[in-house]
């Protein structure tokens, strides 16, 4: 039973950043309809700026989160711009082929700048855990997960109450007449995608500390963001934020219980196992973004 | 006027449900043998539902659809064109990226007999049937007026051409109940009295014909028999002459003062 | 094609290992020659029937196992008493087997995969491939994980105690692969030129078209999905009887898109396409590595070059040069009409 409790912790923390990743793909797949195969890589943009930052530059621990989710959203939005807007009328597998061709030169970069060795990053909490009874989590995990539901809730609050929120959603409802109405559809997509950018960077600076950062850190994620968007359908933020919970959830019992081999084709099978049952996703039933 | 044909296709109660909306609310109605059946009505009236419904694009809520005594209703589209019924589209529908002669002879599809095995193997029986396709794939092209065309790409074709390929491409699956959807919409005086002219000679080979079709002198000049829909339903069923001057027609199209000024 | 002029380069070709003595080229060769096949299979798939399946090499990875599997023998336990064990069987036959399996698997996943359409689509391809690429390094018992199947014997055909043809040596594999290439070519020139060809083109173009003259959607996908795969599978039964070892590895992400920038830079839904992308980008390495290039500067190079013939010719190298060709010799007299190729927007 302590064992059970002990994954369910584990499993909290963890879905905090996987529903991060989610939601910044759910948004860039919902309103630009694009298979952003970047996402990933922002992901490893991310750990390996904070790595740069901290152990590197010496740069304070906090600052260089948020400095490395900026710097994410701003390289998110020169991929927007050089890339894709010029691709807007192309067909999709276009579109994916570009995507592909980012992604490749993006992973390379990172291993001909930090090699393919592991690094890892201080973090300046406490090494020692919090117990709580039989149960124990690291200081580090309970922060990544606090700034994870942090910015988790900024961004419902930027979609839903704020004026950029609210021409997000129309783009995503309904592409012509949201142009029709004024909404900058352009500047819509490159805000869509520098922030769905940025919370993959926000995510891979926040688990860089407690796993190890390498180059095809980023793959992995992708996929698990992949399938957090299935789970919840397109576009959906709440179910990307169920999905990324679900997911960790269903890793950790797997690994608890199954075998620690196949965590990572949990997300996978989940993802196969899900549209075979309900092709539109899980959440799909909500068509619009909220 | 066949008054004594046999009756082929055969629409119950069909009811058309999108979330709220009613789009067709218990139809019922019959198309005869070698008949020109055209439905007629306002925008939304379901018109294109109904097509929707009958060639298998939509499942009715409620309703059954026969055709020459089996059922239709519950089957996939392409089941339903191999037992006869084959329809076009509202918006222009082709192989844009392919060449008129290639899109006929996709049309043609249900008309090959290899097997993909023997394809592979490269069978001869492979390339006498080849040339038999092509060979009807040129005599539906003289059919409609298209032979001159034949090489060009879809997409490069005039508007009114590419109406006529896309009932080209229909007839290429040999329908027995062929259903038009709109098939002169955007067609200049000139492209329309030629696509009568086709539709003649498609009526004439005995194919039963249900029309939707907006343009009443093509309506009135090419029916034997006229259906008017309003809001998913019927109100009017009758010969070209009747329909002209039925009150409940005329409400639909023009509003109510207009028929009481008819009448 | 005329005749002759398919005489003239099946015979060059043919004759390359009589000229060609240094074993680097041929080995060259002989790898371009499966990544050729490899993209022409993918070809048929993304590029004539338009579905954007990138677990491609799942198939090739599976050809390559299934057949490296049969050709050593295996055992495994299905429980802990009851052992399912083949012993080794010929070469040959093991290869065939390779072909069969990735084919089978191609039909469960043309079965399963293609009930979700676009963007959902692509993701479960993708994820399939990963799920056997997991497999693969788990069922230790079966795969020997990362550590790999090594050993794994080379291609003899022949009747025990009669006489024995060994294809050890680089040139007599290069005739193994350039007539399994050649077959490959003739059986998708065959489907493209006939009715089947065209249902799939046919759905590439306009599924709700196709379906209203008779298309059975599913049927032609799952079709097309078999065709594909079984010859991914031959590709990777050649490939793993040449460098007789397989790891896991073979079932990387990268690999599908290699094979995807392949098919795209050749020009899809051509059937010249996959075989110039398969030159170039089996040719492309060598070339690099002569310049002493970090495999890293390669593969953005590989990324670079992609996104760059995406952008400059959105149809691929085949169907510029056929453009580019057409406009110079003016109107064709040729009363055969052209297959053509298209990138229509798949619906």
């Amino acid at each position: 039973m302590d064992q059970f409790l002990q994954h369910c912790l584990n499993a909290f923390m963890l879905g905090g950043t996987y529903a991060l990743l989610g939601i910044g793909l759910t948004l860039i797949f919902g309103i630009m309809r694009v298979v952003n195969f970047t996402h990933g890589e922002l992901y490893a943009f991310g750990a390996y700026m904070m790595y740069a930052l901290v152990m590197r530059l010496g740069v304070d621990f906090f600052l260089a989160l948020a400095l490395a989710t900026v710097l994410g959203l701003v390289v998110g939005a020169a991929i927007e711009f050089v890339l894709l807007r010029q691709l807007r009328s192309a067909d999709i597998d276009v579109t994916m082929l570009v995507m592909i061709g980012a992604w490749i030169a993006l992973q390379n970069a990172e291993q001909l700048a930090w090699t393919g060795v592991a690094q890892s990053i201080a973090s300046p909490f406490p090494a020692d855990p919090i117990v709580l009874g039989r149960l124990s989590v690291s200081w580090n995990r309970v922060f990544v997960f606090a700034v994870a539901i942090l910015l988790i809730a900024a961004t419902y609050f930027l979609v839903n109450r704020t004026k950029l929120g609210m021409a997000m959603r129309a783009t995503f409802q309904d592409r012509e007449t949201a142009a029709l109405m004024g909404v900058r559809i352009e500047r819509i997509h490159t805000a869509t995608f520098a922030l769905g950018s940025g919370l993959a960077a926000a995510a891979g600076a926040l688990l860089g500390p407690v796993f190890v950062v390498t180059p095809t850190m980023g793959d992995l994620a992708a996929a698990k963001a992949f399938a957090i968007v299935i789970l919840g359908g397109m576009g959906n933020l709440v179910g990307a934020t169920f999905g990324g919970f679900i997911l960790a959830f269903a890793e950790e019992i797997g690994v608890g219980y199954i075998s620690s081999g196949y965590r990572d084709a949990m997300g996978f099978l989940l993802i196969i196992l899900i549209l075979l049952v309900r092709p539109t996703g899980l959440f799909a039933r909500k068509e619009r973004i909220s | 006027m066949m008054a004594s044909a046999s009756i082929v296709l055969e629409v119950i109660g069909l009811t058309v449900r999108f979330g709220g909306l009613m789009a067709i609310d218990d139809i019922t109605f019959e198309v005869r043998n070698g008949e020109v059946l055209s439905l007629i009505g306002p925008n939304g009236a379901g018109k294109t539902s109904v097509f929707n419904a009958i060639t298998g694009y939509l499942r009715p809520q409620v309703g059954d659809i026969f055709y020459n005594g089996r059922r239709l209703s519950g089957l996939q589209p392409h089941t339903i064109a191999a037992r006869g019924v084959v329809r076009t589209f509202q918006k222009t529908s082709l192989f844009g990226g392919q060449t008129t002669f290639n899109n006929v002879l996709m049309g043609l599809h249900l008309s090959a007999r290899q097997r993909p095995l023997a394809v592979i193997l490269g069978l001869p029986s492979v390339m006498k049937d080849e040339r038999k396709l092509k060979d009807s794939a040129w005599d539906i092209l003289r059919f409609n007026g298209l032979e001159s065309r034949a090489h060009e790409l879809g997409s490069a074709l005039s508007y009114g051409e590419q109406r006529l390929l896309e009932v080209a491409i229909a007839l290429a699956a040999r329908p027995t109940l062929l259903l038009l959807d709109e098939p002169v919409s955007g067609m200049n005086p000139t492209e329309k009295v030629r696509f009568m002219g086709t539709l003649d000679k498609i009526r004439s080979k005995g194919t039963t014909i249900l029309l939707v079709e907006h343009d009443m002198r093509t309506v009135m000049g090419a029916s034997d028999r006229i259906i008017c829909l309003n809001h998913g339903r019927i109100i009017a069923d009758g010969v070209p002459g009747e329909i002209q001057s039925h009150p409940e027609v005329i409400r639909a199209y023009l509003g109510e003062r207009a028929a009481r000024a008819g009448s | 094609m005329t005749r002759w002029k398919s005489v003239l380069i099946i015979g060059f070709l043919a004759s390359i290992p009589l000229w060609v003595t240094s074993f680097y080229f041929l080995h060259i060769l002989i790898t371009t020659g499966i990544f050729i096949i490899a993209a022409m299979s993918l070809n048929l798939l993304l590029g004539f029937t338009g579905q954007l399946s990138l677990g491609h090499v799942a198939f090739f990875g599976i050809g390559a196992y299934a057949s490296a599997l049969l050709s050593l023998g295996f055992e495994v336990h299905v429980t802990d008493d009851f052992a399912l064990g083949v012993g080794p069987r010929p070469v040959w036959l093991a290869m065939l087997f390779g072909t069969l399996a990735a084919g089978l698997c191609g039909f469960a996943l043309g079965k399963i995969a293609f009930k979700v359409r676009g963007a959902y689509f692509v993701i479960v391809s993708i994820s399939f491939a990963e799920v056997v690429r997991l497999v693969a390094v788990n069922w230790v018992e079966l795969t020997q994980g990362p550590m790999a199947l090594n050993n794994v014997p080379p291609l003899k055909l022949g009747i025990p105690e009669l006489f024995e043809l060994s294809f050890l040596r680089k040139p007599a594999y290069f005739y193994v692969v350039l007539a399994t290439a050649i077959a490959c070519y003739v059986i998708i020139r065959r489907l493209v030129h006939s009715h089947v060809g065209r249902a799939m083109i046919a759905l590439r173009e306009n599924e709700p078209l196709a379906m209203s003259v008779g298309v059975d959607v599913t049927c032609y996908l799952v079709l097309a999905t078999v065709v594909s795969a079984a010859m991914a599978g031959a590709a990777g039964a050649l490939y793993v009887h040449y460098v007789r070892i397989v790891d896991p590895d073979i079932f990387l992400f990268i690999y599908t898109v290699m094979m995807v920038i392949m098919v795209v830079t050749g020009g899809k839904g051509t059937l010249a396409g996959p075989i110039v992308g398969g030159a170039i980008f089996g040719l492309l390495p060598e070339l690099l590595r002569a310049f002493a290039i970090k495999p890293e500067v390669q593969w953005i190079a590989f990324g670079a070059i992609m996104i760059l013939v995406v952008f400059l010719l959105p149809r691929g190298i085949v169907p510029a040069l056929d453009d580019w060709w057409r406009s110079r010799k003016g109107p064709s007299p040729d009363a055969k009409p052209p297959v053509q190729a298209a990138s229509g927007a798949p619906q």
